[in-house]
């Protein structure tokens, strides 16, 4: 079995996103670029699934479409554990771009699973994943929050109105994961990152679906009022705020 | 002059922050109140490849350099020193010394398993009458032929109950000062060992700290590290590497602390604004800031010389000696900045604070760091 991990570049979580001198672009100088969070659960899943069931899994790809600076990240991958790596060198401008490139790429280098993180930390679309399906003809699974590999059969969980479905699937799939599909991501050891440096990173060149829009300015958003804290027992304050103030009653 | 990380090297300080602060931690408090010794992180650490990993992949360490030492070692010391100081002993006094001195049958059989962090390591110099004067030992290991007979006792020793492997620097020819001093392997298990109870520590309190006592224990001849009368060398050289580790934490100490300030200053309110907006707070930060990066690029420095394989003897009592005065200055300021939040347990400061005072006394007191330095003065070693 071959599994594959799409895996996106993104600023650090904590990173506080400026636009450069144009408005029309977010400036990247000193922007620290991690693994999507929910990719790292997906690829330390993939791994688990590796050394859990010994010979059942020939190798783990992680794909990214990103310029070269998208590559430590995917050295990462490639320290915490994935067999090889491969860069689609595009940037690209939504989310239909990566599935476009990605679904260029599956067309030719078909995976059993194809793990999708449900959203990704930058532009937080959650669309990749699904047009990645259509555009690649191949099944979707929503809100993964389990995988497991038993008896030659792939389980997956998924939860829905807090009951938890358990369903036998067959591959090809892309299982699109969210909360629960692995606990704490995996932290490349130093045995990992030796390993790394010898593992292959291939570069491809993009098919380039070409942008839809194009940005005219990112504007910031007017500050957030305070929150206004009104007693428990205080009806009349509610009502007059929410009348004279917010005017939404 | 390059001043850029290489990505490797920012790999393993994020894999070291990011284990320092997911894991480490939610239970350090606990385990510094209780002195409850950190097993499982050492484990979990010695898995990650933290517990050797400077030494050569040939006897199964982690390969990486000084450089990414130090930035790990840094990153752990922002939360539990307890913890990195097990790893920087085994790292950079035993692992590096059997590895730097050691024979290839020495290597096979003790450097591996603890370079793996499957056993660890511990480094027997002090003695209750022998610390800063390390050449006045009383521990004794005389020679009997085909096995040195040792007795004495040594104090202080980090990982003194837990560690398998024991490198015990001891008097084999007392007329020969010394020069007659020599540094043995010692396997904790063998029959004339007894470990006395665990120090009641100020801070650092998980890290197990005893003596060691030695009854007529047989050390064969070939558990000797180097020439006959090598062991006063070997010491001096291993702690010179060593500083850079416990230089490295006391910068981790010190930077830990201004995170937490900081955040804090950001957060807390006084006379109706954040208490970073009051000068007095601001630049107090600011000097930190400065601190820390001061003692930070003394470190690097140190740490960048070992790796090119020039001397770093002077830099590294330098990277020492700085780095754990600041880590006093900064820990007492980051409480200072808490009011009185940061004298009690909760707000962690305080335990930087005492963590940070044991860096001006182990590995080389601050005094004898002046004394290092100076004497290089003294001969022009330091002249441009
Ligand atoms: C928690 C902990 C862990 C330790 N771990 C280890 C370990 O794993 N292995 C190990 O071998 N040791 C270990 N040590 C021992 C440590 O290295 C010694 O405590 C240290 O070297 C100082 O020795 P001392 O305590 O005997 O102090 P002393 O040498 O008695 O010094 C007392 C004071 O006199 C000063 N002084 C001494 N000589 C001079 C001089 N010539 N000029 C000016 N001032 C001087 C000192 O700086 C100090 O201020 C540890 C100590 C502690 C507290």
């Amino acid at each position: 079995m071959k599994i594959a991990v799409c895996i996106s570049n993104v600023p650090d979580t904590t990173t506080r996103i400026k636009t450069d001198a144009s408005g029309q672009k977010i400036d990247l100088s000193g922007v620290q670029w991690i693994l999507n969070p929910w990719d790292e659960l997906a690829l330390t899943r993939a791994i688990e699934l590796k050394e859990q069931n010994v010979g059942m899994i020939d190798e783990i790809v992680v794909v990214m479409v990103a310029p070269s600076y998208g590559e430590a990240t995917l050295r990462k991958a490639l320290a915490v554990g994935a067999d090889r790596a491969i860069r689609i060198d595009n940037d690209p401008a939504d989310s239909y771009e990566a599935a476009f490139e990605l679904a260029s790429y599956f067309a030719d280098q078909p995976a059993d699973l194809i793990f999708t993180g449900i959203e990704s930390a930058d532009f937080n679309g959650s669309a990749t994943g699904a047009m990645l399906s259509l555009l690649a003809g191949i099944r979707f699974m929503p809100g993964v929050s389990g995988v497991f590999l038993e008896g030659g059969q792939t389980i997956v969980h998924q939860e829905i109105n807090g009951m938890s479905l358990r369903l036998k699937v067959s591959p090809p799939l892309i299982l699109n994961v969210q909360k629960g599909i692995a606990i704490v991501p995996r932290i490349p050891a130093m045995r990992g990152i030796m390993a790394a440096r010898t593992k292959p990173l291939t570069v491809l060149s993009p098919k380039k679906a070409g942008a839809c829009a194009q940005v005219i300015a990112y504007e910031s958003l007017p500050p957030k009022a305070a929150a206004k804290m009104i007693e428990e027992d205080n009806a009349a304050m509610l009502i007059e705020v929410l009348h004279n103030e917010a005017k939404v009653i | 002059m390059d001043f850029q990380f290489t990505e490797e090297q920012l790999m393993i300080k994020q894999a070291a922050r990011d284990y320092a602060q997911r894991e480490l931690w939610s239970d350090v408090i606990e385990r510094d109140e209780k002195a409850i010794y950190p097993e499982k992180h050492v484990k979990a650490l010695a898995e990650l490849g933290f517990m050797g990993m400077m030494v050569s992949p040939e006897y199964d360490g982690g390969g990486m350099d000084t450089i990414s030492y130090v930035l790990a070692m840094e990153e752990i010391s922002k939360v539990d020193s307890s913890v990195s100081v097990i790893m920087s002993v085994n790292n950079s006094l035993v692992c590096w010394g059997l590895e730097a001195f050691g024979t290839e049958e020495q290597k096979q059989k003790y450097l591996r398993p603890l370079a793996r962090g499957e056993k660890i390591g511990a480094f027997l110099l002090s003695e209750p009458e022998a610390g800063s004067d390390a050449t006045s030992q009383h521990t004794t290991a005389v020679d009997m032929g085909d096995y040195y007979l040792l007795n004495g006792t040594k104090n202080w020793i980090t990982n003194g109950n837990t560690a398998s492997t024991y490198l015990v620097i001891a008097q084999t020819y007392p007329e020969k000062g010394h020069k007659g001093i020599n540094a043995l392997i010692v396997e904790r298990h063998w029959e004339g060992i007894s470990v006395g109870p665990h120090e009641n520590k100020m801070g650092m309190r998980s890290s197990d700290t005893h003596s060691v006592m030695f009854t007529d224990v047989k050390v064969p001849k070939e558990n000797r590290i180097g020439e006959e009368g090598f062991g006063f060398k070997f010491a001096m050289q291993t702690l010179d590497g060593g500083r850079i580790g416990i230089a490295a934490q006391a910068v981790g100490i010190a930077a830990g602390a201004l995170e937490l300030a900081l955040k804090y200053a950001k957060e807390r309110k006084a006379f109706g604004t954040e208490i970073i907006n009051h000068q007095a707070i601001a630049f107090k930060l600011a000097d930190m800031a400065v601190k820390v990066e001061n003692a930070r690029n003394l470190v690097l420095k140190a740490a960048w010389l070992k790796d090119q394989h020039k001397p770093y003897g002077v830099a590294s009592a330098m990277a020492k000696l700085y780095a754990a005065d600041i880590a006093m200055q900064v820990t007492t300021e980051a409480v200072q900045i808490h009011g009185g939040y940061g004298y009690v347990k909760e707000y962690h400061v305080e335990r930087l604070m005492r963590e940070a005072k044991l860096t001006q006394i182990y590995e080389g007191t601050s005094e004898v760091q002046h004394i290092v330095i100076s004497r290089a003065l003294a001969k022009g070693e330091l002249l441009p």
